[in-house]
């Protein structure tokens, strides 16, 4: 059924992770990420690699979901590995045919790639994992703030705004699709067969009803929302403030430490 | 009398295409302050349109709305309006916001900027008042029709507006659900004292009104306590419309020579009616 589509890859679970303020773990994501790229030698990659495996434990999100992550893009990590390896020609010569000549580290280089996206994709999907959008989305509210000092507090808003209604409506939505499907399936619409042209061609009687229902919708809500009191972001309170606690700071530390240990491992080795 | 709305010599008009369509014809209704009221009508009645002139959301074409003194028709009074007359729609998808059932109840407090421990508050008695309490952390889009309607209704409550218009709150519900969402409604009028504008074609829900309104292409053409509107029965279904079925079949007895009383409404009155009946049929027959 097109219902079970689930958006934003939430997984619940009972972890300290799951718990961390959306904004540390928002901006500790992104600092990991950068440190991923800072990392330069196999000891440091080692180190945050195995970082990225605590975190994994600690979230207590199955570990098959971040495979099944790897997989979607292993398309991506092979190529990548692949132009690698070409590229470098320095070192002892492994294989040399035609004008390929693979090289001990070209071949060093394309793990070094690979451990690096596969990392990336762990410890980016950990956030999406551990974090609903809503809390995503609030966090990027209120992470943007400061912006209001240059006069683009509004637009903040707004786009925040924006993303809540469309998480917001998009079961809804979706909901209505399936509504429709059945309704010209009915009328006896083939949506299943015919070349590529005759099924997307099969879509538009679809499409518009689901045009013409969103725009009705996007009228009533506007409605609804006049009169709940509504008039852009000045002036508004949120009932939920977010608050740092005990495990912000030392999941703040922690990371710091890390860091630090990254960058003398990177002198070091 | 302490008027909570003054709706007074209101004409509105669309235009669509140079085509000018008057909806309201110099109409004028005040609502009283902890009043019951149902407006009935079928389609294209302007019932709709005096709901949203009610609450502020349209603004006459001539004559005035005010609300607890103020005008709707000055654009600085929107927010003070909006606070005083809450609306609720039929379409209960359409008027929640957030993914959370809380926080879509949170919108309306927060809107009006209250310090955050007061939305907590009004948010929780809210859903108490509602009875959805229990469902505050769930995602709206896997609630029952009548439970989001009750949630949309909480979001309004949440503001502590003096009047709630209500615009066929029914009408897209289940038997289930229509009854979940009356009862609260009811509730809110006896027990919070909120004044109640119920807009419905749905004669059952005439019942517990204090005031009934009828109206038939932009005009009001009956006024009255229930009981007072419901005898005018061939009235009422000249414009199209039906009365509630026990009002129907005292009116078809009565018809037929039985001696029984017009605009009678609820079940329990229309039971004791017809026992009398039989009680004063049987001694006509029989020695009693």
């Amino acid at each position: 059924m097109i219902k079970d589509i689930t958006f934003g890859q939430y997984f619940p679970a009972k972890s300290i992770i799951h718990r961390l303020d959306p904004r540390i773990k928002l901006v500790l994501s992104l600092m990991f990420i950068i440190f991923i790229f800072v990392a330069q030698n196999a000891v440091s990659l080692a180190f945050i690699g195995t970082l990225t495996l605590l975190f994994v434990l600690i979230s207590r999100v199955p570990v098959s979901l971040f495979l099944k992550n790897i997989k979607a893009i292993l398309f991506v990590i092979i190529l990548t590995s692949v132009l690698n390896a070409l590229y470098v020609t320095t070192g002892n010569v492994l294989l040399e045919f035609w004008i390929i000549k693979i090289t001990a580290d070209g071949v060093k280089r394309a793990l070094f790639m690979s451990a690096r996206i596969i990392i990336l994709i762990i410890s980016s999907s950990l956030l999406t994992y551990t974090t609903t959008p809503t809390e995503l989305t609030d966090a990027i509210e209120r992470l943007l703030k400061p912006l209001r000092f240059i006069g683009l507090g509004e637009a903040v808003h707004v786009m925040a705004m924006m993303i809540t209604i469309a998480l917001r409506f998009i079961p809804t939505l979706i909901e209505e699709t399936d509504k429709i499907m059945s309704a010209q399936k009915a009328r006896g619409a083939d949506l299943e067969s015919g070349t590529l042209f005759e099924r997307i061609k099969a879509l538009i009687p679809i499409l518009v009803p689901l045009l013409i229902s969103s725009v009705r919708r996007a009228y009533d809500l506007a409605e609804a929302m006049e009169c709940r009191c509504y008039n852009g972001g000045s002036g508004r309170q949120r009932m939920k403030q977010l608050k740092l606690a005990g495990r912000d700071y030392l999941s703040l530390a922690v990371l710091v430490v890390c860091m630090s240990a990254i960058i003398a491992f990177n002198i070091i080795f | 009398m302490d008027n909570i709305i003054e709706v007074s010599d209101v004409t509105f008009e669309y235009t669509d295409n140079d085509n000018v369509s008057t909806v309201l014809k110099n109409l004028s209704l005040s609502v009283e302050r902890g009043s019951f009221t149902v407006i009935l009508g079928h389609n294209g009645s302007g019932k709709s349109t005096l709901a949203k002139l009610m609450s502020g959301l349209l603004k006459p074409d001539s004559g005035t709305v005010t609300v607890d003194g103020i005008t709707t028709a000055d654009e600085q009074n929107e927010i003070e309006v909006h606070r005083r007359v809450g609306m609720v729609f039929q379409n209960p998808d359409n008027q929640i916001v957030a993914t959370i059932v809380e926080e879509d109840v949170a919108f309306g407090p927060e809107n009006l900027g209250l310090p955050p421990n007061v939305i907590r508050e009004r948010v929780d008695s809210a859903l108490k008042t509602v009875d959805m309490y229990d469902y505050r952390l769930h995602a709206p889009h896997k609630l029952s029709g009548g439970q989001k309607q009750r949630v949309a209704i909480a979001g309004i409550i949440a503001m502590e507006p003096e009047c709630i218009v209500f615009d066929e709150p029914t009408s897209m519900l289940d038997p289930k659900g229509r009854r979940e969402v009356m009862d609260t409604i009811y509730r809110l009028n006896k027990e919070k004292n909120i004044t109640i504008v119920l807009i419905t074609h749905y004669m059952e829900e005439v019942e517990k009104a204090d005031r009934v309104v009828v109206m038939d292409s932009g005009e009001i053409l009956l006024d009255g306590k229930p009981s007072d509107v419901f005898s005018q029965v061939e009235k009422i279904k000249e414009i199209g419309l039906d009365v509630p079925q026990t009002t129907e079949l005292l009116y078809l007895l009565k018809q037929n020579g039985y001696e029984l009383p017009d605009g009678v409404i609820a079940t329990g009155d229309c039971v004791s009616e017809l026992l009398a009946l039989l009680r004063r049929e049987n001694c006509g027959n029989t020695e009693c």
